[in-house]
């Protein structure tokens, strides 16, 4: 038994530490807003925070984030009141929605490091996540109108 | 909604109070099926009727769900039918909800014949219907109202949730008259509001399902979780049809939370606590394959096979205006080319996965899927259970673009929870999802034009060479077969339905079934038939020193919708304007799904062949418009969609196998190769037409087009090659 803070909450798990921190945060724990989409760090469909960090959850394995604080969706704002939650809603950015867990917590990184972000940091942070729905524009105008907001 | 299936279906129009104080209303209306129209369908597909249907429920504090029996899968089918049912109902957009509806008759698609999820239809679809039902329910509230304080119903009106008496302006609430309501007659064909006065239709409504997928709390197929339920993945056979020969498990079966390993014939599938021991599991799987009859197959034989068949075989007639053999000779100039469009992978960001519970006396099933129906149907024979004891829960899809009408990724969670005796959750590596998908068909063009002297169409042969999708999903879905005499409209439509003016024009279909899964792949026939058509038609234009959209303008007098799109997204592009230095426009126009795109291309080619979109201008004609904000979205997705193909689709073939297997040998448009996209839909009052699909098939013409003006070279072959560009 081995301790995980997720979402400020201390959880109990039993996984073998190589377990990728995905599945222990879906099947273990039912946190299952991060989602699975290719296993091997292409589509970052399983984005999560590792110390404030954005991190691959599908390759990280759960003993990287033993002792850390891991940010999950569900934990960056359960009242959808986040800058980056509304803007999405603003600018009906999801479709299907399947890629949009990993794409907000990229942002989230993005923006608190970088205000102001233009369209080249914006193609910087956010392209290594697919969305085959292809939201890419509305993204990136959500992610300028968070940054109006406040978004951090 | 037990209350449902206890309704009269054959009733055309029954209301009654169900559990709860909500008003529930079923209608049925029996309208002539698309399959009927395309392939003469069986007689038990008559006998039984093709009846649309829906349901909504009002509920005592006025709060009306919509029960839609249609699958969001980003379409935005979970807010556009809930908007129609709102219009006509009169009550505010804040009181409106929708629920997924279970597999039922009452929520056939009246243009597929099942409860199918495609063909870009669901608006097209259940407009009519879902409008007179709503229509029907408002004036029942409105008797009901009129019948309390004893005036006429014609002094009443509805608004914002509530009845009002217009002279004494006494109002009641909807959640008050449901009682009453229901004692009351439907009237089979009330009074449709004049659009004039539309409030919702038309207008952009915010989508319902956003908020859930921004946190976290939309729950898609791979999200289920069910009490007791185990984690499966299975290793298939890496070539089609193939099967197990012999398999040792015992590493597998010492992997920690391994349950059991089930041979499937197919495959072989580990069962596990977890998604994570499943596949530890797996890996530890040694199997021997047989791999059957197209283990030999390649993508170099069937292009052969191809290739030799458009040559040699005479194939079908899907189009014939006047005499192209009689004609050929007299033509001044004569154009040639053969276009070659590839495998495509669907490649949802969500893997295939399901759920089920199969139990002695019955099964539940949960998932992303887009025939609810069939899947019933299929898991009740496959089980030998009345479909009525089969309970089928459709979740959000996490992409479905034609591929989640397949059953194979249901059938593995039936069987192994039949085999294990619990609920099973079966998930599919990324690596089975590309490899063991009904491809979007590679197809062969063999195509040739005639101009006379001054430039003007003397004919157009298309020859199409593919296999047939229909052939092996007709019998599943519609219970008839196609015909070996009968072209499959799914693999010539667009080809078939060629607007330009040609006076003579043979379009023949060549059958070609290869052994590789085929299946609807966004926007079908049209993902192949817009590029080879648009491509050649520039070859054309080209050889009569015509601007390539004024010959296109010049060939469409007798297809204004085509024209008008053309016209608008030329205008709006600045076709023939100066442009940035090194940037060259294309442009392509296309009819798919009773909507007419056009789409212009804005490209530039670096020296190392590198092909760079800057921006689409995007005209879409789909007559009326319900949201237009998922209108302007489905283009802006449908482009991004045709344009990842057009620049990195393939999926190829060795030893009867697919070689791609993840995304870095599958690539995906990313955010940083994402062009400007402008969308105008042309105003319209012409019955709709669909949106999910249309915005993909002009894309790839329209750039390969703008790379011609770019370089002086044809992309005959896709997808587009840097090699094929580069600077010599």
């Amino acid at each position: 038994m081995t301790k995980l803070k997720v979402n400020s909450k201390q959880y109990d798990i039993d996984a073998d530490p190589n377990t990728p921190l995905l599945w222990v945060l879906r099947d273990d724990l039912g946190l299952t807003g991060t989602k699975f989409g290719c296993g091997v760090a292409q589509c970052g469909a399983c984005t999560v925070h590792v110390d404030g960090e954005a991190k691959r959850s599908c390759v990280t394995p759960v003993k990287a984030a033993i002792g850390k604080e891991v940010t999950t969706i569900e934990g960056l704002s359960a009242d959808l009141t986040h800058p980056l939650q509304k803007a999405w809603i603003t600018e009906e950015v999801p479709q299907c929605g399947y890629c949009q867990s990993g794409q907000i917590m990229s942002a989230a990184i993005l923006l608190r490091e970088n205000k102001k972000p233009t369209d080249k940091d914006i193609d910087e942070a956010m392209s290594g996540i697919i969305c085959r729905c292809g939201t890419y524009n509305r993204i990136r105008s959500a992610i300028k109108l968070a940054a109006i907001n406040g978004g951090k | 909604m037990t209350e449902k299936q206890e309704l009269d279906r054959r009733s055309f129009l029954k209301a009654s109070i169900v559990a709860g104080g909500a008003l529930l209303l079923g209608f049925n209306l029996p309208t002539k099926s698309r399959a009927e129209e395309r392939f003469n369908s069986a007689a038990d597909l008559q006998q039984n009727g093709f009846q649309p249907n829906s349901f909504l429920r009002i509920a005592k504090d006025g709060k009306v769900t919509v029960v839609v029996g249609q699958a969001e899968m980003g379409q935005g089918v979970l807010t556009s039918l809930p908007m129609i049912v709102a219009e006509e109902l009169e009550v505010d957009w804040k009181n409106v909800g929708f629920e997924s509806g279970p597999a039922d008759k009452a929520f056939i698609n009246p243009m597929l014949g099942s409860q199918i999820t495609g063909g870009s239809s669901s608006v097209k679809a259940f407009f009519e219907p879902l409008r007179k039902s709503a229509a029907t329910v408002r004036e029942m509230l409105i008797s009901a109202a009129a019948n309390t304080w004893n005036v006429a119903p014609e002094t009443c009106i509805a608004e914002s949730g509530k009845v009002v008496h217009t002279t004494s302006k006494r109002s009641i609430a909807y959640g008050d008259l449901l009682e009453k309501a229901a004692t009351l007659t439907p009237n089979a064909n009330p009074k449709l509001k004049d659009p004039k006065n539309f409030k919702i239709i038309g207008k952009n409504m915010p989508r319902l399902d956003t908020p859930s997928k921004v946190n976290g709390t939309g729950i898609f197929g791979i999200d289920v979780r069910v009490e007791g339920m185990l984690t499966a993945t299975i290793l298939r056979s890496p070539v089609f049809e193939g099967k197990v020969k012999s398999f040792d498990d015992a590493a597998a079966k010492m992997v920690k939370g391994v349950r059991a390993v089930v041979p499937l014939g197919y495959g072989v599938g580990v069962v596990a606590d977890n998604y994570w021991a499943a596949k530890k599991g797996r890996d530890a799987l040694k199997v021997e394959w047989d791999g059957g009859k197209f283990a030999n197959v390649s993508s170099e034989s069937i292009y052969q096979t191809y290739a030799a068949a458009a040559n040699n075989e005479k194939g079908l007639s899907a189009k014939k205006v006047g005499d192209v053999n009689a004609v050929k000779s007299s033509a001044a100039k004569t154009v040639e080319a053969v276009y070659f469009a590839p495998y495509l992978s669907h490649a949802t960001m969500e893997p295939m996965n399901f759920t089920a519970d199969v139990r002695a006396d019955g099964c539940e099933l949960w998932g992303g899927i887009q025939g609810q129906l069939i899947i019933q149907k299929v898991v009740a024979q496959t089980l030998s259970l009345a479909p009525e004891k089969v309970k089928v829960n459709t979740t959000l899809l996490g992409g479905g673009f034609g591929r989640r009408i397949g059953l194979d990724y249901v059938l593995d969670a039936v069987l192994l929870s039949k085999t294990i005796g619990k609920p099973v959750k079966v998930v599919w590596t990324r690596e089975d999802d590309m490899q063991h998908d009904f491809y979007r068909p590679a197809t062969y063009n063999k195509m040739s034009a005639g101009i006379d002297g001054s430039g003007k169409p003397v004919f157009w042969e298309h020859r199409v060479v593919n296999p047939s999708i229909m052939a092996p999903i007709a019998p599943v879905i519609f219970g008839f077969a196609l015909p070996e005499t009968q072209v499959d409209d799914s693999s010539v439509e667009g080809a078939s339905t060629l607007p330009y003016d040609f006076p003579n024009l043979q379009v023949d279909w060549i059958r070609k079934d290869t052994g590789i899964p085929v299946g609807f792949w966004r926007s079908v026939g049209s993902s192949h038939t817009a590029f080879s058509t648009e491509c050649f038609l520039d070859e054309v234009a080209f050889a009569a020193k015509k601007d390539p959209y004024e010959f296109r303008r010049s060939l469409l007098e007798k297809h204004p919708r085509h024209k008008g799109a053309l016209e608008l997204a030329a205008t709006k592009a600045g076709w023939g304007k100066p442009l940035a230095k090194g940037v060259f426009q294309g442009i392509a126009v296309h009819e798919s799904f009773g909507s007419y795109v056009a789409q212009v291309a804005e490209v530039s080619v670096g020296a190392d062949g590198n092909v760079k979109v800057h921006r689409v201008v995007c005209a879409v004609d789909c007559g009326q418009v319900v949201n237009p904000d998922t209108v302007v979205a489905q283009m802006e997705g449908g482009i991004i969609f045709g344009l990842t193909a057009a620049l990195y689709g393939e999926i190829t073939i060795k030893d009867g196998r697919v070689q791609q297997r993840n995304f870095y040998d599958y690539k995906m448009l990313r955010m940083n190769e994402t062009p400007r996209i402008e969308v105008y839909i042309v105003p319209s009052t012409e019955k709709h037409g669909g949106v999910g699909e249309p915005g993909t098939p002009p894309i790839a013409p329209a750039v390969v087009n703008a790379i011609f003006a770019a370089t002086g070279k044809r992309i005959r072959s896709l997808p587009i090659r840097a090699e094929e560009l580069k600077k010599a």
